[in-house]
C-alpha cells in the first residue's frame, strides 16, 4: 500500500474481527531510522496452527473469496524495508502484531495519516475502545478512548465534531514531538 | 489470443502453466494492493515481484497470465503456489515498457 497508515486500518480490522474490545496500537520512531508499529488486541487470538497460516495469502477466514492479503501485504511492506513482522497470540487471550521498518530504506512507504486513521477506526467501532500511542525521540503523546470517554459523558465518539477534534489533536501532537512521514495531501 | 501464443511471439519463458487464457489486456504494476485494486480480468500483469503474493493477486483477480519483467527473481515458494493455482507465469528480460509497448502491437 502507499501508505503504512492504510496497512495498519486493514490489520485492525483483523481485530475488530477477532471481537476485541480493547485495541493497542504504537508507533515508535527511535533515532536510528528504525520505526516498530505494535498492534495489540484482547480478541478471540488464534492457535499455533492458524498463526503458522496468517503470512499466507491463500489462507483467509473470510468465506466470500479465498484470498486475503492482509498480512501478507504487510510482512512484505515490512521486509522490503530490510525490517520484519512478529505476531504472538493466544487462544481466548489475544493477538499482538508488530512490526518492524527501516526508515531509511528507499522502499520504506510514508507512515502516512494516522490521525486519519485513528478517526475511521474510533467512529466506525464505538463498541471498542484504541489506545493510540506515538514515541518518537522528541517525545510521547497518547490517546486512550476509554478517557476521552469519561471526558464525553456520554456523547459518542462517532460525532463528527469529536471526531474532528481527536484527529487535529493526533496531529498537533504529532508535529509536537517531530513523528514522521505526515502526509495531509489528500485532505 | 491465448496467453501462451503471446508468451510464444514474444519470447517470454514459461516458468509455470498451460497459458491457456484469453488475454484482453494490459497491466503494469508493482505495489500489489493497487493492482489488486485495479487490474482487470483477462489482463497480462507485467511487474518484478515475483512472489507469492503476487500469485495471489494474480489469481484473485482473474488474470490472463503474469509476466515477471527485467531478469527479476521468481520465487520457488511462489512457483508452487502458482501450480496449485493454475496461475501462468513467464519470465522475461526485457523491460516492463517494452513488453506492454510489445503486447499493444498483438492484441488491439
Amino acid at each position: 500500500m502507499r501508505e503504512l497508515s492504510l496497512n495498519v486500518l486493514d490489520i485492525v480490522q483483523n481485530s475488530v474481527s477477532a471481537g476485541a474490545s480493547l485495541i493497542e496500537i504504537g508507533v515508535t520512531e527511535s533515532a536510528g531510522s528504525v520505526m516498530t508499529i505494535r498492534i495489540s488486541d484482547n480478541g478471540c487470538g488464534m492457535d499455533a496452527q492458524q498463526l503458522q497460516a496468517v503470512s499466507d495469502p491463500f489462507y483467509t477466514t473470510r468465506t466470500t473469496r479465498k484470498v486475503g492479503m492482509g498480512i501478507p501485504l504487510y510482512r512484505m511492506a515490512a521486509e522490503q524495508t530490510g525490517g520484519g513482522l512478529e505476531i504472538e497470540s493466544q487462544k481466548g487471550v489475544g493477538t499482538c502484531v508488530t512490526a518492524t521498518f527501516h526508515t531509511d530504506s528507499i522502499d520504506c512507504a510514508p507512515l502516512g495519516d494516522m490521525a486519519a486513521t485513528m478517526c475511521v477506526l474510533i467512529g466506525a467501532n464505538e463498541a471498542v475502545d484504541f489506545v493510540y500511542t506515538h514515541t518518537t525521540p522528541g517525545g510521547a503523546f497518547t490517546v486512550d478512548t476509554r478517557n476521552l470517554r469519561e471526558l464525553m459523558q456520554g456523547v459518542p465518539l462517532s460525532e463528527p465534531d469529536v471526531l474532528n477534534w481527536i484527529r487535529d489533536y493526533i496531529r498537533e501532537q504529532t508535529e509536537i514531538i517531530g513523528g514522521g512521514a505526515l502526509n495531509f495531501e489528500n485532505d | 489470443m491465448k496467453a501462451s501464443e503471446l508468451a510464444q511471439k514474444l519470447g517470454w519463458k514459461p516458468a509455470c502453466g498451460d497459458g491457456e487464457n484469453e488475454v484482453t489486456g494490459c497491466y503494469c504494476g508493482d505495489l500489489l494492493s493497487w493492482v489488486m485494486a485495479k487490474a482487470p480480468a483477462g489482463s497480462v500483469w507485467l511487474t518484478v515481484m515475483g512472489n507469492v503474493n503476487c500469485v495471489a493477486v494474480a489469481s484473485l483477480r482473474d488474470l490472463a497470465c503474469v509476466v515477471i519483467t527485467e531478469g527479476a527473481p521468481l520465487d520457488e515458494a511462489a512457483l508452487v503456489r502458482a501450480a496449485q493455482q493454475g496461475v501462468t507465469i513467464y519470465t522475461t528480460d526485457r523491460s516492463t515498457y517494452d513488453c506492454a509497448v510489445a503486447v499493444s502491437g498483438m492484441i488491439e
